[in-house]
Order: C-alpha cells, then sequence, then structure tokens
C-alpha cells in the first residue's frame, strides 16, 4: 500500500536555513545540506526547500544548494519560492530537484503551470496554496504571505490548477500557519475531496496527533511540518510511529 | 575502469541518477551523454526518463539515440528508469505512441474508474512496496516488499510473465519491475529511494548478466 508521507520544510534564505534548527549533535544547523541529511536518515519521505530570499541577486545560491543536496541526500526533493517563468523551473530541475512549486506566479500567470506541466510533466508541478477562511465553508486565495486576497475560491482554483497540469498541491492554511493549532482539516478535506491530484497539507502542526488528523480527518496524501522537527520536539522516526499506531500506512 | 553511460535525451533529472550511482560506484567512470557513441562505448547503459512519454520517444530519435539504446538493451547491463522503462515496450497509451518494442507489451494508464472509486490519486506518488517475483540479482540485500519512490500515471503491462521481476498494488496490481538476460528496469525511482534505492544502483553496477 502507497504510504502517506511526511514533510520536512526548511526554509532558505542566502544560502541558510532560517528559523533556526536546534537539532543536537548538528555541526551546523544552518547548513540546508546538512539538514536535509538529517532528515533523510530520520526517515523523511520528501525534503522541501523554500526559497524565501528577498534580493534576486541571491536567487542562484538556491541552485547551488539543490546541487550539494542532490549529490548526498537521495529522496526527493521539492524546491519552491521565486519561481517566475518556466526557465528557472528547468535550472532547478536541473540542479537536481524532483519537484518545483510555484504559487503567487500560477496565480498571476496560469499558463505557467500548463507550459511547465507540458514541458517538463506535470509531475514536477506542484502548486502551492495560501488559502484563508472568509466564511463558514469558503477559503479564498492569498497571496504575498497572506496579505493579498486575489479574489479566488481556494478549492475552484485547486481544480483548475489540476486542469492546468500541476501534479500536486501543496495547502497551506493562512489562518493555522505558526499557531500550532493543527491543520484547517475542513479546509484540507475539501480540497483533497475535489481534486483528483495528491494534497500536501501544512500550516499549523504543533503536535504528531496533527499530523495523524492530517490525514485521516483531512484526507492529505502527505503532511508538511517544520518547527516541530527543526526545535528537536520530535524526529520524523517518532512522527511515523505515532501514526503507524494509529493504523496510518508509513514508510519505516 | 568501469564505465556507465547516463543516456541523456533532454528529459528529467539526470543529475540525480548520475550522483547516486556515483555515491555507491565511487571508482566508476560516469558519463551522462547524449552522444550514440559514448552510449555504444559504455559498459553499462543507464535510460533514466520523466515527463511524457512521446516527448521522450521524440528526443531520443531526434539526437540519434534510438539505436544505441536497443543495442545496449541487446548486449551490456541495462537499466532502465520510469520512462525508461516504459519505453521498452511496443506501445503507450500516452499519446499513442510507439515505443522501442524491445519487450512484448504495452504501457497503460491507471484506469480513472477504479482510482476515482477507491479515492485514489494520480499520479501514484509517494513510497509504495514491491514484491519480488523472484532471487534476482539486483534484489540482493533489499528485503521482499521494500519501499520505493513511485511518481507516475502510466504503468507498464508485459505481455510476457516472465519478465515481471518485481510487482505494486495501487488500485490494482501492476508490473512496478521488469528482468530479461540483461535488462533490468523499474517504474519506481532508484536514485530517490534512500539506502533500498542505493542498494539496487549498488547491485547493478556489480552484475554480471549470464
Amino acid at each position: 500500500m502507497l504510504a502517506k508521507r511526511i514533510i520536512p520544510c526548511l526554509d532558505v534564505s542566502a544560502g541558510r536555513v532560517v528559523k533556526g534548527v536546534n537539532f543536537v549533535s548538528l555541526r551546523d544547523a544552518g547548513d540546508p545540506v546538512e539538514v536535509a541529511r538529517r532528515y533523510d536518515e530520520q526517515g523523511a519521505d520528501e525534503i522541501t526547500f523554500l526559497d524565501i530570499t528577498a534580493s534576486s541577486d541571491e536567487r542562484d545560491i538556491i541552485l547551488h544548494i539543490v546541487e550539494a543536496c542532490a549529490e548526498q541526500v537521495f529522496i526527493p526533493l521539492t524546491v519552491g519560492g521565486g519561481v517566475r517563468k518556466i526557465d528557472d523551473v528547468r535550472r532547478l530541475l536541473n540542479a537536481g530537484a524532483d519537484k518545483v512549486s510555484m504559487n503567487t506566479a500560477a496565480v498571476n500567470n496560469p499558463d505557467l503551470v500548463a507550459e511547465s506541466s507540458a514541458k517538463v510533466g506535470s509531475q514536477c508541478i506542484v502548486v502551492a496554496i495560501d488559502a484563508k477562511q472568509t466564511s463558514p465553508g469558503k477559503w479564498e486565495v492569498f497571496t504575498h504571505g497572506g496579505r493579498k486576497n486575489v479574489g479566488l475560491d481556494a478549492i475552484e482554483w485547486a481544480q483548475r490548477v489540476e486542469r492546468l497540469g500541476a501534479g500536486e498541491i501543496l495547502l497551506t492554511s493562512m489562518d493555522r500557519d505558526g499557531t500550532k493549532n493543527g491543520f484547517d482539516l475542513e479546509l484540507t478535506r475539501a480540497v483533497a475531496d475535489a481534486v483528483g491530484i495528491p494534497v500536501i497539507a501544512s500550516g499549523g502542526v504543533g503536535s504528531l496527533q496533527h499530523l495523524a488528523d492530517g490525514v485521516t480527518k483531512g484526507r492529505a496524501d502527505a503532511v508538511l511540518a517544520a518547527s516541530i522537527f527543526h526545535y528537536g520536539a520530535y524526529t520524523v522516526r517518532q512522527a511515523k510511529e505515532f501514526m503507524r499506531a494509529q493504523g496510518i500506512e508509513v514508510r519505516l | 575502469m568501469t564505465t556507465v553511460a547516463v543516456v541523456d535525451y533532454g528529459m528529467g533529472n539526470l543529475r540525480s541518477v548520475a550522483k547516486a550511482i556515483e555515491h555507491v560506484a565511487p571508482g566508476a567512470e560516469i558519463l551522462v551523454t547524449a552522444d550514440p557513441a559514448a552510449v555504444r562505448a559504455a559498459d553499462r547503459v543507464v535510460v533514466p526518463g520523466q515527463g511524457a512519454m512521446p516527448d521522450c520517444m521524440r528526443e531520443l530519435k531526434a539526437r540519434g539515440l534510438d539505436a544505441a539504446v536497443i543495442d545496449a538493451a541487446r548486449g551490456k547491463p541495462f537499466l532502465g528508469i520510469c520512462i525508461g522503462l516504459q519505453m521498452l515496450f511496443e506501445h503507450s497509451e500516452e499519446g499513442e505512441v510507439e515505443g522501442l518494442s524491445i519487450l512484448p507489451g504495452r504501457v497503460r494508464r491507471f484506469p480513472r474508474d477504479v482510482m476515482a472509486a477507491q479515492q485514489l490519486k494520480v499520479p501514484h506518488m509517494g513510497w509504495n512496496e514491491v514484491s519480488q517475483a523472484d532471487a534476482h540479482p539486483l534484489w540482493s540485500g533489499i528485503a521482499d516488499g521494500a519501499r520505493f519512490y513511485f511518481v507516475h500515471s502510466y504503468y507498464v503491462e508485459p505481455a510476457s510473465p516472465e519478465s515481471i521481476a518485481g510487482s505494486t498494488t495501487y488500485g490494482i496490481g501492476f508490473t512496478s519491475a521488469v528482468a530479461r538476460a540483461n535488462i533490468f528496469a523499474t517504474q519506481f525511482h532508484p536514485e530517490k529511494s534512500a539506502q533500498a534505492g542505493l542498494r539496487l544502483l549498488a547491485n547493478f553496477m556489480d552484475w554480471k548478466p549470464a
């Protein structure tokens, strides 16, 4: 049976992991490749790098990180942040990324989703959707870190990017992100049930039960988390053991 | 020194494949190459691939690599990965395109009705179990049922069951690895399958087909 995936997410800026990573016994907690390797050792199913570099001068740094990561970490790597054109997609894939995630660029230019999935294959194209609840049972798409409402219904947008050729959706609840109160399960389930492509739940994980709920109640195919792993509260292996004990299929 | 040609026809992430082989066989010379002569000269040949099968076939032919790949599949240790597995067969439903016809059989899409009824997503993406059909040298040291990383919407249906080396269940049972003589090919990505995948690549580098 296909396993539900657990995906640690690393925010990278100017070549370093930011937001802090406090593993014990890591020589350099800021080196993205070393952090990725540690998660691989713990049994992570994939790694996601989110490039939050503000300056375009520093954009190419992520390519070197991806190259170094592909030499040492032999699990799938998704890279997002700052992807604006098909050349950005190609360069990241050529550096060793397996999937490229796009968010604002997909909203501004939906053709980019169609064009890039036609060129490199749907399996490489992830559309990240940042959604915020605007009324009961309704969520809208936001960009710019949740500041800008772009006037799209999140569920309809998810269905549209599937038709455009996206291979996967990374769904983040802006209401829950950073709260440690758990995923927005209603949102996750609504989107997961509305599309035929895999959905990764993101935003709000504070406990292992939250990860399990994302799969069982939210019907996500994968769960993404950052801080609960970074600060050493739990290892990926502990998360998987917890989920298996609840009857969830995981790779251990 | 053993030379390995990783066939480059412009589709997909070849760097990861090359780096994973380099990791398990540091003494080998690994060439990512689009040159048919280099493919013919290599001791071992790896054909990766991702994306759409029609594009892959078109690019393979445009670069004059199809004949070199067919020759390699006839005579030297050969590893196909993902589209590199699918193109060994006669025909694919994806774009209704002809393959290299090295092995009898077809490539089909996961059936929409079966997938929808079981609420299974396509692409089949993630870590799934591979049941080994027999004791092939490439399975050496890998537990039967070990998980490998998959990402695909189409699967192969060999016409000769004896070529099935591994199978996997996702809504339906499908062939996830094939073997015949000097050919081994996988639907999953060993280069992205952590320890099990690295072991399979190491086994390929040690493989001496009869």
